[in-house]
């Protein structure tokens, strides 16, 4: 038996011609995505494309001026105070600088929301928030820390065991592995994978790290010219002219790096 | 046996069956665990886990927790779970062994951490004055390289545009003062005193102090939120790397600033404070602005002016270092930039009456 997460549907967002400006400037002219149950969707695009702010508009702390977002199957135009309420514990948020309350300890960080909205007791909190800590790659002396107190891996760590704590069903990741180590980086992917297989989870990410899109990504759009220029898996975005395209993976040092290995792989197969 | 509970249990003579159900997680939790609590047994239990609909971490957790303590005292044997549901119950097996450390603070602890803190700034204010002078004194020496532009800027900002502010704080007291002194003296018949009372107490006293009051809250807080900030975004240490003295860019302006413009603020505060006893004398005692006038030449003799005017830049420095240096204080993160701004107003105002009582004593020895 899978582990049953049932949303309805498949596809759990779906971005339908997105209009956002920001005064003069069109940051996103009709941008339309899908992201689908339990996949690692990332989205990708160069500085400015708008991907921080697509996010943003998925999980409401913006809203597009015009186009449909709809996540987990609520529409997020005119949704009521109640409906969101509920979606946002479905989700859970995972910010570029981790956005941990200062003023709290990890553990607190960790334990806020399981406070306030469920009535778990406190030993099972305790436990919680444990295995959250471990979970992330964490010691337990962590907890007792304040966001202060840590460095930047860290703090994505402590802040990814925040946002895994109400089990969310849907993850979203702002360049989850910048500012992490090479290695860290990489456990950090691999524990993405793992949660995303045995929670079932989807996962929705901006990343530009090259080693997470060839190998944890499963399908991702990519954002340039106000525009999603191609979506889907790597395969079909390689497939794509467009420059942002070219310059981004098809470089001398991704070829040397990724695209060979891709290749070969390929023969093998055959 | 029960079989829409999300656990329910039947005696099976050699051994206790145990069947989970439904959905085990964070929302169901709660509940399952008060009726594991109840349970104990004292016979082998085979749970049966294959109806298990659904699971999050939290369930497995919760099953972990029973499953280890049923094991204490007799056999247990799990059925029908999952590959998902063993390899969950692998990786959170070991998770919750941790123990997170208590941060306990003791009273005493406390106390001593405070004093030792208070000690701590002051050596620090004094390594801060010690910085400041020496940056003064290569500024007197070039004054070429002094920020012109910042100064003015910062003149603007904290004395300009508290113009309005402290005009109407000075107006009312100003006015409370004849309000309150008009009755005592009424008393007497000595209306006409009510000038001297309202002039001199404001020039020399209370128009410094407001206007103190006034920018310590307003400018002094200000400074230490810019500077914090600039120190949390890690402005300050690129400034240094690129060899820009912060004492040089951010203090300096702003107590160049605060020395000028106090002294200005204070001749503003004096005058409308003196307007706002006229206008109440006039309607409480009847004493006409032209009188009040005639008195307030007699009486007002400059040298109460200059007693007033002497503490500006006193204070000004006060605010403006008091400021700068709980804003550089600042640590990495976002707490600290209120309490630092906080006690950077409290500190600034105590200092501001504390130099003022100093001033009375001066004042009073050289019988001025």
């Amino acid at each position: 038996m899978r582990v049953q997460k049932i949303f309805g549907s498949a596809t759990v967002i779906e971005a339908k011609d997105i209009v956002t400006r920001f005064g003069e400037r069109i940051i996103h002219d009709g941008v339309s995505l899908h992201v689908d149950k339990n996949e690692i969707y990332g989205i990708l695009g160069e500085s400015g494309a708008g991907k921080s702010v697509l996010m943003k508009e998925m999980i409401m702390l913006l809203e597009p001026n015009a186009g449909e977002m709809t996540v987990l199957g609520h529409k997020l135009k005119g949704i009521g105070f109640k409906e969101a309420q509920d979606l946002r514990r479905e989700w859970g948020v995972l910010f570029q600088f981790g956005a941990l309350y200062s003023s709290m300890t990890i553990a607190e960080n960790i334990e806020v929301q399981l406070k306030e909205y469920t009535n778990i007791s406190k030993e099972m909190r305790d436990k919680l928030i444990r295995s959250k800590i471990d979970l992330v790659g964490l010691g337990s002396y962590v907890g007792a820390l304040y966001p202060s107190e840590l460095s930047g891996g860290m703090i994505k760590r402590a802040a990814l065991a925040r946002a895994l704590v109400m089990e969310p069903k849907l993850l979203f990741l702002d360049e989850p592995t910048s500012g992490l180590d090479p290695i860290g980086a990489r456990n950090f992917d691999k524990l993405i994978v793992d949660l995303r297989d045995m929670l079932g989870i989807t996962v929705v990410m901006i990343t530009h790290d090259l080693d997470s899109i060839f190998s944890i990504v499963d399908r991702m759009a990519i954002l340039a010219d106000k525009h999603v220029v191609a979506e889907g898996s790597l395969k079909n975005v390689l497939q794509s002219q467009h420059p942002f395209v070219e310059e981004f993976f098809k470089n001398e040092y991704t070829k040397h790096k990724y695209l060979d290995k891709l290749e070969a792989n390929k023969v093998e197969h055959v | 046996m029960n079989t829409t509970e999300s656990i329910a249990y039947e005696d099976q003579k050699q051994y206790i069956e145990l069947v989970s159900r439904g959905e085990w997680t964070l929302e169901t939790v709660p509940q399952i665990e008060k009726v594991l609590q109840r349970l104990s047994f004292d016979k082998k239990i085979i749970w049966d886990v294959s109806e298990v609909k659904s699971f999050d971490s939290a369930g497995i957790l919760l099953f972990i927790e029973y499953y280890e303590s049923f094991k204490q005292s007799t056999t247990v044997e799990v059925i029908g779970y999952t590959k998902d549901q063993k390899e969950m119950y692998d990786l959170l097996k070991e998770s919750t062994k941790g123990v997170i450390p208590q941060r306990k603070e003791g009273f005493l602890e406390n106390l001593g951490k405070s004093a030792l803190q208070l000690y701590n700034d002051f050596k620090d204010f004094v390594a801060f004055l010690g910085q400041l002078f020496v940056t003064l004194f290569h500024a007197v020496l070039k004054p070429k390289n002094i920020r012109f532009k910042e100064i003015v800027y910062h003149i603007n900002h904290s004395g300009f545009n508290a113009l309005v502010i402290i005009g109407l704080t000075s107006f009312l007291v100003g006015m409370v003062i004849a309000y309150q002194g008009s009755v005592q003296l009424a008393k007497f018949g000595a209306d006409i005193f009510i000038v001297d009372t309202v002039s001199i107490s404001m020039v020399r006293e209370l128009g410094p102090m407001m206007t103190a009051i006034v920018i310590a809250g307003r400018s002094g807080s200000a400074y230490t939120a810019e500077i914090g900030a600039m120190k949390i975004t890690e402005e300050i240490a690129a400034m240094q790397t690129m060899g820009f003295n912060p004492y040089y860019f951010l203090v300096l302006p702003r107590i160049f600033a605060l020395v000028i413009a106090v002294p200005l603020l204070i001749f503003f505060s004096d005058l409308l404070g003196i307007l706002g006893g006229m206008v109440a004398s006039d309607m409480q005692l009847g004493i006409s602005f032209s009188q009040f006038i005639d008195r307030l030449y007699e009486v007002l003799e400059v040298k109460h002016y200059i007693l007033g005017m002497i503490k500006g830049p006193v204070f000004g420095f006060v605010i403006a270092a008091v400021g700068c240096f709980r804003g550089l204080q600042v640590s990495d993160n976002t707490e600290s930039i209120g309490l630092h701004t906080t006690a950077s107003v409290v500190n600034s105002i105590f200092l501001v009456i504390a130099f003022d009582a100093l001033f009375s004593v001066i004042y009073t020895e050289f019988d001025v």
